[in-house]
């Protein structure tokens, strides 16, 4: 993956707008948070392979970068992002890393499922 | 005295801390005020202490506290816009600026209130801010009202100097801190903190601070 592009990012996101496509969305602290600190109140969550249709996809911030998907009825959106992949597939790879590199919150479309 | 005063705010409870007093002034002066706040704050993660909200009955309470902070500050005239929480800043910049444009079409508003774009630390917060500047700057210059804005970032004293419009609110005190304990869900716990720690730990709310919108073009 690299440092997100926002132009880059923006027309990808463009590209899949007004169809159905496939969502992986994930949040994540580590399932060792809570074990290395404490006090600390671990939480996440994970959808792989919804599928939604969007007419609106926007990156908004600046590093790290925040996007949300309108939906007809709803939304959807991932904040803490920094980097991003188009796979030879098509697929549009968001990803936010912490300051260890870790991954902390990943946000990905496709045409076909993962 | 103003004519009419708008203010433009995206959250439930964005009023109450930063310019309550100012509008409960204004409002005892009889000037009508007009709100448009643009979510119901569906987002929110305080439910109460002990918790009494979930995240489907949280945007109804908190339009119940709002019409109530409402009726405590003296504000007649309450736009809820229905945006939702968090998502300000991917709506179409265009159309947000429209909504709001068509208050101020109506209203006609000699003061504006709302937060500093790029100096408000939450995204909807800057959304809102960059919406209500980006509606006023299809007027002509001279027919723009005067902006008051809310700012709170680490730079904005930096970047935007003192504030130049500061308000001393003690004389209404009372109705501000009604407006901030109507919005019981999301500042119960705070309160009981402050009122815990006594002394003069409410002390800063009697000011409020205000930078007027320097216009570009
Ligand atoms: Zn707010």
């Amino acid at each position: 993956m690299q440092p997100i592009d926002v132009c880059e990012v923006q027309a990808a996101l463009n590209r899949f707008a007004n169809q159905d496509v496939y969502i992986h969305l994930e949040t994540t602290n580590g399932a060792y948070a809570s074990h290395h600190n404490e006090g600390f109140f671990s939480a996440g969550a994970y959808i792989r392979n919804g599928l939604i249709r969007f007419h609106r996809g926007k990156i908004t911030g600046n590093r790290p970068y925040r996007v949300g998907l309108k939906l007809d009825f709803g939304w959807v959106y991932a904040e803490g992002l920094t980097d991003w992949e188009m796979t030879e597939k098509g697929q549009l790879l968001l990803a936010g890393h912490d300051n260890e590199g870790r991954l902390a919150v990943a946000l990905q479309l496709s045409h076909e499922p993962f | 005295m103003e004519r009419h005063i708008l203010v433009v705010f995206p959250h439930p409870d964005d009023e109450a801390f930063g310019v309550s007093g100012t509008l409960a002034q204004h409002a005892e002066n009889g000037t009508p005020i007009t709100y448009a706040c643009l979510t119901l704050g569906e987002m929110g993660r305080n439910m109460g202490v002990p918790p009494f909200a979930n995240r489907e009955t949280l945007p109804l309470i908190r339009k119940k506290e709002l019409e109530e902070a409402c009726k405590a500050i003296g504000i007649g005239d309450l736009r809820l816009l229905g945006y939702r929480d968090k998502t300000v800043e991917f709506e179409d910049e265009e159309l947000l600026a429209d909504r709001i444009g068509e208050i101020i079409a109506e209203i006609n508003p000699s003061l504006v209130i709302t937060f500093y774009p790029g100096y408000s630390v939450h995204p909807d917060h800057d959304a809102c801010g960059a919406a209500v500047i980006r509606a006023l700057k299809r007027l002509p210059k001279d027919k723009r009202p005067t902006v008051h804005c809310v700012a709170f970032s680490k730079n904005c004293e930096q970047d935007l100097g003192k504030p130049d419009v500061i308000r001393d609110v003690s004389a209404v005190i009372d109705k501000k801190l009604a407006a901030i304990q109507a919005h019981r869900s999301q500042t119960e716990g705070l309160m009981k903190a402050a009122a815990k720690r006594g002394g003069d730990a409410l002390e800063w709310l009697k000011t409020e601070l205000f930078w007027t919108y320097k216009w570009e073009d």
